[in-house]
C-alpha cells in the first residue's frame, strides 16, 4: 500500500513510522523542513535509506501534494496541527484525486461528526479523551466511592 | 434580509457597516478578542466574538434563519468551510466567500463554494484592461451557463475595421454584442462599420477567444476570417 501523510508532527510521523516497519511504502508532506527529524527518532537509519520519502510543501499546494506522490496513493492522512487545513485537504484528496481512503484528523467533536455522516472519515481525538476520561470517572464511581469520601462529606469531617 | 459576515478585517467591518446602512440585519463574527472588542465600539451588538468555523458559533448567531453568510477572513480554508457548512448542514441560501490567495481558487470551485471573490484576481483584471489592443478582457464567466462575456480593443491594423458587422464571420459560439465608440456604447446593427478604437464586447462559449482574436486581430497576422475575394 502507499500510504501519503500530509503534517508530520507527533501523531504523523508515528504512524508514519509504524506503517514504514510494516513493509508499506509512505510518503510525507510537511511544510517545516525540521519535521523530518522528527521522523527519524528511534530509527537506525535515515528516513530515506529505509525507503520512505519526504517531501516540504504545503497541503494545499497541489504541486506538492502530487510531489509527495498524491495520484498514487491507496491511503491519504491528514494530520497537520490545523483542523480547517485537514477537512479542506482531504476532501481535495477525496474529491480531485479520488484516493480510496481518506482519513482527517479532526480535534473539533462537532465538525468531526458532522463531516463523517457527510461521507469523511474522521478521528477525532478529542472525542477520545472525553470517552475515556468520562469512563475513567464512572469506574472510580464503581468502585465504591461512598457519599463520604465526596468533598463536602470531607469538609464535615473535618471540621 | 439577515446576513452574517465573518471576519472584521477592514473588508467585513466596512462592508457590516454598508449592509447595515442599507437596513439589513446583520452578525459580524470575528475571532481575535482585541479586533472584536475594537469593532464593537461602533457596531455594538452588531459584533459577536468567537470561531465561526466552530458550528455553535455560528448557531449562536443564528445561522438557522440567515439568509447569506459571508465569509471574508484572511484564511482560505476558514471562508471555504465557514460556506460549507452554512450551505450544506444549515441550507443558508446564498453565500458569498473571500479568495485570498488566488491559487486557492480551484479548491474553493471543488468544494461548491461559489460565488467566492478574489481582490487580486480583481485588480489583476484592471491591469489587464490597460494594456488592451487585441488582448481579451474577461469581463465575466458564467460557469453555470458556460458563457463568457468579453472585451477587445480593435487597433488600426485590425483586419475588421472599416467593415460592415454583416460582413463578418463571427465564429459559431459567439456573438457581438456591443461597440464603445467614442465613451458611448450601443447594439451593432448587420450595417454598422467597425473603426479603430472600437471597444467590442461579445458573448462566446468558452474555448472560441482564439478564433475571436484571429478574426479581429491585426491583418494578416492568421488570416483575419476574411471572405473577400
Amino acid at each position: 500500500m502507499f500510504v501519503l501523510i500530509v503534517g508530520c508532527g507527533r501523531v504523523g510521523s508515528s504512524v508514519a513510522r509504524a506503517m514504514l516497519r510494516e513493509g508499506h511504502q509512505v510518503s510525507c508532506l510537511d511544510e517545516d523542513p525540521e519535521s523530518h527529524a522528527r521522523l527519524e527518532v528511534g530509527l537506525e537509519k535515515s528516513w530515506e535509506d529505509l525507503g520512505g520519502q519526504f517531501t516540504v510543501g504545503a497541503g494545499l499546494e497541489t504541486e506538492a501534494l502530487e510531489a509527495a506522490g498524491i495520484e498514487g496513493a491507496d491511503v491519504f492522512i491528514a494530520s497537520t496541527d490545523g483542523d480547517n487545513t485537514n477537512i479542506v485537504i482531504s476532501q481535495i484528496a477525496q474529491k480531485r484525486y479520488e484516493v480510496p481512503t481518506v482519513i482527517a484528523r479532526v480535534l473539533d467533536p462537532l465538525r468531526a461528526e458532522w463531516y463523517q455522516r457527510q461521507g469523511l472519515n474522521t478521528v477525532c481525538p478529542t472525542r477520545v479523551a472525553i470517552d475515556m476520561l468520562e469512563g475513567a470517572v464512572r469506574e472510580a464511581g464503581g468502585r465504591g466511592a461512598s457519599p463520604d469520601d465526596t468533598p463536602a462529606a470531607a469538609q464535615e469531617a473535618g471540621k | 434580509m439577515y446576513i452574517i459576515v465573518v471576519g472584521a478585517g477592514k473588508v467585513g467591518w466596512n462592508l457590516a457597516r454598508e449592509l447595515l446602512d442599507k437596513g439589513h440585519e446583520v452578525t459580524l463574527i470575528e475571532s481575535d478578542r482585541r479586533r472584536y472588542l475594537t469593532v464593537e465600539q461602533e457596531l455594538e451588538h452588531n459584533v459577536s466574538y468567537g470561531d465561526a468555523s466552530e458550528l455553535w458559533v455560528l448557531e449562536r448567531a443564528g445561522i438557522q434563519r440567515a439568509d447569506m453568510v459571508i465569509a471574508v477572513t484572511g484564511d482560505d480554508e476558514d471562508n471555504m468551510l465557514i460556506c460549507q457548512v452554512a450551505k450544506e448542514k444549515y441550507l443558508v441560501d446564498q453565500i458569498i466567500a473571500r479568495v485570498n490567495n488566488p491559487r486557492n481558487r480551484r479548491h474553493f470551485d471543488l468544494l461548491g463554494i461559489k460565488p467566492s471573490v478574489s481582490a487580486t484576481d480583481l485588480i489583476l483584471r484592471l491591469l489587464e484592461h490597460e494594456v488592451p489592443e487585441y488582448g481579451l478582457v474577461h469581463l465575466l464567466d458564467l460557469q453555470e451557463e458556460q458563457l463568457e462575456i468579453i472585451e477587445m480593443l480593435l487597433g488600426k491594423d485590425s483586419a475588421v475595421t472599416g467593415r460592415r458587422v454583416g460582413d463578418l464571420q463571427m465564429p459559431e459560439g459567439s456573438l457581438l454584442i456591443s461597440v464603445l465608440r467614442e465613451g458611448k456604447g450601443f447594439v451593432p446593427s448587420a450595417d454598422t462599420v467597425l473603426e479603430e478604437g472600437d471597444e467590442i464586447l461579445a458573448v462566446l462559449d468558452p474555448g472560441k477567444e482564439e478564433d475571436l482574436k484571429v478574426l479581429f486581430g491585426p491583418e494578416g497576422d492568421g488570416a483575419g476570417g476574411s471572405d473577400e475575394s
